[in-house]
């Protein structure tokens, strides 16, 4: 048996004004290298000083990850030459990060696996380079940009775990509003691990890693293809020739190819940063920093299963953003049915703000308006099909559902005797029709249309059928 | 020379003024740059801020590794030969707005790595009380502007004893306060973890003046600490009967340098002098005896330390950013070449055994056991400092070396000796040199280091020390 293993290295730009050390913006994408302080070029002198906010953050998102925090955090550096890097050298954590020995619970189909984060730790990012033919460009506006790397244990056994646990993570930055975590802007990187372990968990093939792997998907084919490459090797009884490297993935040609061996692997010369000293974390600032934190994917997930009979995609769609699965709970708050809610949030709701690119703050309806219109149809005062005519009404004037009932007359006959009088009247005036209904002709949905002809379509259809289906057996 | 309120007195008597004196200090700058290399940039543009400081419309001068905006500031490097910076150091800043007068930029042992005045890129420092010999570094060029009377004072950095060597050997008074008494944002970092501001002057109380004006909080320094409130200048005159005060056995007793030369134990005797001073001063002084083998451990952690973070504080040094390109086809290659062309053998020697140190293989063998050695010493002194109020030794073994001196002083008994003062850098302390007479016509000095943040009472004590041996204002002029 071959147990894929496979562990990941999450690097994400953490959301600040500043950037980590310095108090330049962090906002990468402006103007080449006019977000840049001395700092961040590194000129002679310089001293960092910790971004509060990014400490802040980073802090949140360990506790988010179930990490343990310890009581004093401090800074590494990572010494090596390479321009992207102006002082030389990369202000990390490593003998205490910000959290260590946590986890994420992921659910793939419909088993939930326990993902091990081994520890999560605030760093820098360095400058963006562009090569061309014969120079190179850099851009320091991205140096010093505060970024968080999440490693996990060796816990993920498939590419489609390695993606479940990618989405939860991106879940879990996007809702405790740690980064934007854009993957299409480079603002979270993927460092992948894989090799091939028998059941036992004995290595058959060692470690190799993939870097800076841009997308989900190319994550899951990098992993794909190199599972294959090394157990291919394994059967050939080449596993000897899986060697501990960086690899690359090409994108063209969906396969991995080396890098670079372990043999001639960087020495970092880690020591501890002299210029920040360590800094204390009590438990008033966990405790504070805790209360911050919504309730995450996972386990709004499980609550809209177990509680409110979802299935599980709906309550994945739902939560897939928080803003919409905010509404949606308030809907329920509001004592609205669930289902109901989640027909319209995840149908007509997401419907109408992914087509026009909004943001369900954006719209006019508010839960409290959804509940209204849920139950004028429930009652009965208005038609399903009435209902989506006042929710299209509703967006595109900004009125409320119930005044837009009133203005268009909306609201639905109920009454038998004022129904059956109607009936009455528009059988007197076919009898002939009567008897064709009679032979078995169908005749039933010309009195049906009469009916709402007279009403002008306010007659409930199924009170107005039953009445109709009367009155002809009277007669 | 005058002492800074000497010439504080003058300019408030209207006898001169701040413009006339920087007029002098730039004449004389000129006039002595051939002769003893003080300068690397000296500043003919009289400029000034209004202030009500003491030091306002006093010359002075800056090592020449403090970063001051559009004036050329190498650290004595080729690799920064034309650097000239973008922004102020918060010391050159607090300076500036007290009304302080620049004079010039001081020549220092390149990078501020050497004791010896010799390393800078635009060539050695010469002792102003004897042309043949060195003045000791790495602030060379700042206690050679000092000893001239170029300038009441100067500002320089302290690493192992890079103030408080020099102005020894010059004759002068250095003293580097508490570490993040005064922050270190724009001096360009030797070893962090050990590198100080501090000042060479005239006289002790001219040493808290200027240190009161520089000590405080700086946002743009995380290891700065909060002002404590004291003006060092008022604590001065404060009565010392009784305080306690101790050196150790294994650096100052005759004894242990049987063979030593007439010069050292003239040396030695001259301290046993001022001890017996002290005594008549009212200082409670005793010996204290404390392991040889932690004192031989001084230097090595020192170098140790030191070497492995200057090879982590020097790699912006690369010609990519700032300072002059390297050539080559690869980017690896282009910086190889501008850091070989940039520094000196010395510095290169210094780099290679930084890195050496720092190899993951190395770190726990030789890294972790200077720190742990360094805790040891810091611990042990700590421990004295609860019963002392402060450490005296004198600062080196003998006056300062001549430039063709093979240095004979490099027994383990000479190590201790001359390179004991990188305890205060290790554990922060506050520590002055001050003059202690003559041997051989040429001066030597004594050094007190006190605990930590007590920056206020090693003053007090080396204000009341200088005054009972009649040294204030010493310098050749």
């Amino acid at each position: 048996m071959y147990k894929l293993t496979i562990g990941l290295e999450v690097h994400c730009e953490v959301k600040t004004n500043s950037k980590n050390f310095s108090s330049a913006r962090n906002e990468y994408s402006d103007n080449p290298n006019t977000n840049v302080d001395t700092v961040d070029i590194g000129l002679p002198g310089i001293l960092p000083v910790v971004n509060k906010e990014a400490f802040r953050k980073s802090l949140k998102m360990a506790l988010a990850l179930n990490c343990k925090t310890p009581d004093v955090v401090m800074f590494d550096r990572k010494n090596y030459y390479y321009p992207d890097l102006p002082k030389g050298y990369q202000i990390t954590q490593m003998e205490k990060p910000v959290g260590v020995d946590g986890y994420v619970m992921i659910n793939v189909d419909d088993k939930d696996i326990k993902v091990g984060i081994h520890d999560i730790h605030l760093e820098e990012d360095t400058a963006s380079m562009e090569h061309n033919d014969g120079y190179s460009l850099i851009d320091y506006n991205r140096a010093g940009v505060p970024l968080l790397e999440t490693v996990t244990t060796p816990s993920i056994h498939s590419a489609n775990e390695a993606i479940a646990f990618l989405e939860i993570l991106k879940g879990i930055f996007l809702y405790t509003d740690v980064s934007e975590a854009r993957t299409e802007l480079g603002q979270m990187r993927v460092d992948v691990n894989v090799n091939i372990r028998d059941e036992f968990d004995n290595n058959l093939t060692p470690r190799v890693e993939m870097k800076n792997i841009n997308s989900f998907n190319n994550v899951k084919l990098a992993i794909e293809s190199e599972e294959k490459r090394q157990i291919d090797l394994i059967e050939q009884g080449r596993a000897n020739e899986v060697v501990q490297e960086t690899r690359r993935f090409d994108e063209e040609k969906l396969e991995t190819l080396s890098m670079r061996s372990k043999v001639d692997a960087v020495d970092y010369k880690y020591y501890i940063e002299p210029n920040i000293p360590p800094i204390k974390i009590d438990d008033e600032w966990i405790n504070a920093i805790k209360k911050e934190i919504p309730m995450l994917q996972y386990d709004r997930i499980n609550i809209y299963i177990n509680e409110y009979g979802l299935s599980r995609y709906d309550a994945t769609v739902i939560v897939k953003e928080k803003s919409i699965s905010d509404y949606f709970e308030e809907t329920i708050k509001l004592g609205c049915n669930p289902k109901s809610s989640a027909n319209w949030v995840t149908g007509m709701i997401l419907g109408y703000i992914n087509k026009n690119e909004l943001k369900i703050d954006d719209i006019y309806l508010t839960p409290k308006m959804l509940v209204e219109l849920i139950e004028m149809v429930d009652k009965g005062e208005i038609s399903s099909k009435q209902s989506k005519q006042v929710f299209t009404k509703c967006l595109e004037e900004g009125m409320e559902p119930k005044k837009i009932v009133k203005k268009l007359g909306l609201t639905q006959i109920t009454d038998d005797k004022v129904i059956r009088d109607i009936v009455v009247k528009v059988l007197d005036e076919h009898p002939d029709l009567i008897i064709d209904h009679k032979k078995g002709k169908n005749t039933f949905d010309f009195f049906v249309g009469q009916v709402m002809k007279a009403t002008r379509g306010q007659a409930n259809p199924g009170i107005t059928a039953n009445i109709i289906r009367e009155e002809i057996d009277k007669r | 020379m005058k002492t800074i309120m000497e010439l504080r007195a003058d300019l408030d008597n209207k006898k001169v003024t701040s413009e006339e004196l920087f007029k002098e200090a730039n004449k004389k700058a000129h006039e002595y740059q051939d002769e003893y290399n003080s300068f690397v940039t000296i500043i003919d543009e009289y400029k000034k801020n209004e202030s009500d400081s003491l030091i306002n419309g006093i010359p002075y001068s800056l090592k020449d590794n403090i970063s001051t905006k559009g004036i050329l500031t190498t650290s004595s490097s080729n690799i920064l030969k034309d650097y000239i910076p973008v922004y102020d150091a918060t010391v050159y800043k607090k300076l500036k707005n007290a009304g302080a007068v620049l004079v010039g930029k001081t020549v220092l042992d390149e990078l501020a790595m050497g004791g010896t005045g010799t390393t800078a890129n635009t060539g050695i420092v010469k002792n102003p009380w004897d042309k043949t010999r060195q003045i000791g570094g790495s602030s060379a060029g700042s206690a050679a502007s000092v000893a001239l009377g170029i300038t009441p004072f100067s500002i320089a950095s302290d690493t192992g004893d890079s103030i408080r060597k020099p102005a020894a050997f010059g004759g002068v008074v250095g003293f580097k306060p508490t570490y993040g008494r005064i922050s270190r944002y724009g001096l360009f970092a030797f070893a962090s973890s050990l590198d100080h501001v501090g000042c060479l002057t005239r006289c002790v109380e001219d040493c808290a003046i200027v240190t009161d004006i520089l000590k405080g909080k700086d946002e743009r320094d995380m290891t700065s600490l909060p002002d404590d409130g004291v003006k060092y200048h008022d604590m001065l005159k404060n009565d010392i009967k009784g305080k306690k005060l101790f050196y150790i056995k294994e650096i100052t007793d005759k004894e242990l340098y049987k063979d030593a030369s007439e010069e050292t134990k003239k040396v030695l005797d001259k301290f046993k002098e001022t001890i017996d001073k002290c005594k008549e001063l009212g200082f409670i002084v005793e010996e204290v005896s404390i392991d040889e083998k932690l004192l031989k451990a001084i230097y090595p952690s020192y170098m140790t330390i030191s070497c492995a973070e200057a090879t982590s504080n020097n790699s912006n040094l690369t010609g990519i950013i700032f300072g002059p390109r390297g050539e080559g086809n690869t980017i690896n290659d282009i910086m190889f070449d501008a850091r070989t062309k940039g520094f000196s053998e010395l510095i290169k020697r210094r780099f290679i055994l930084g890195s050496y140190i720092l190899l993951k293989e190395n770190q726990e063998r030789l890294f972790k056991n200077a720190q742990r050695l360094r805790r040891i010493i810091v611990n042990k002194m700590n421990d004295l400092f609860k019963e002392y109020d402060a450490m005296i030794l004198p600062t080196s073994g003998g006056v300062a070396p001549k430039f063709d001196s093979d240095i004979d002083r490099m027994s383990d008994r000479y190590l201790i000796l001359e390179n004991h003062m990188a305890i205060g850098n290790f554990g922060g302390y506050p520590s002055i040199t001050i003059p202690n007479g003559f041997v051989d016509d040429m001066p030597i000095g004594i050094n007190i280091t006190g605990p930590q943040f007590m920056d206020g009472e090693v003053l007090n004590i080396a204000y009341k020390i200088e005054e009972h041996l009649g040294f204030k204002g010493l310098g050749k002029e």
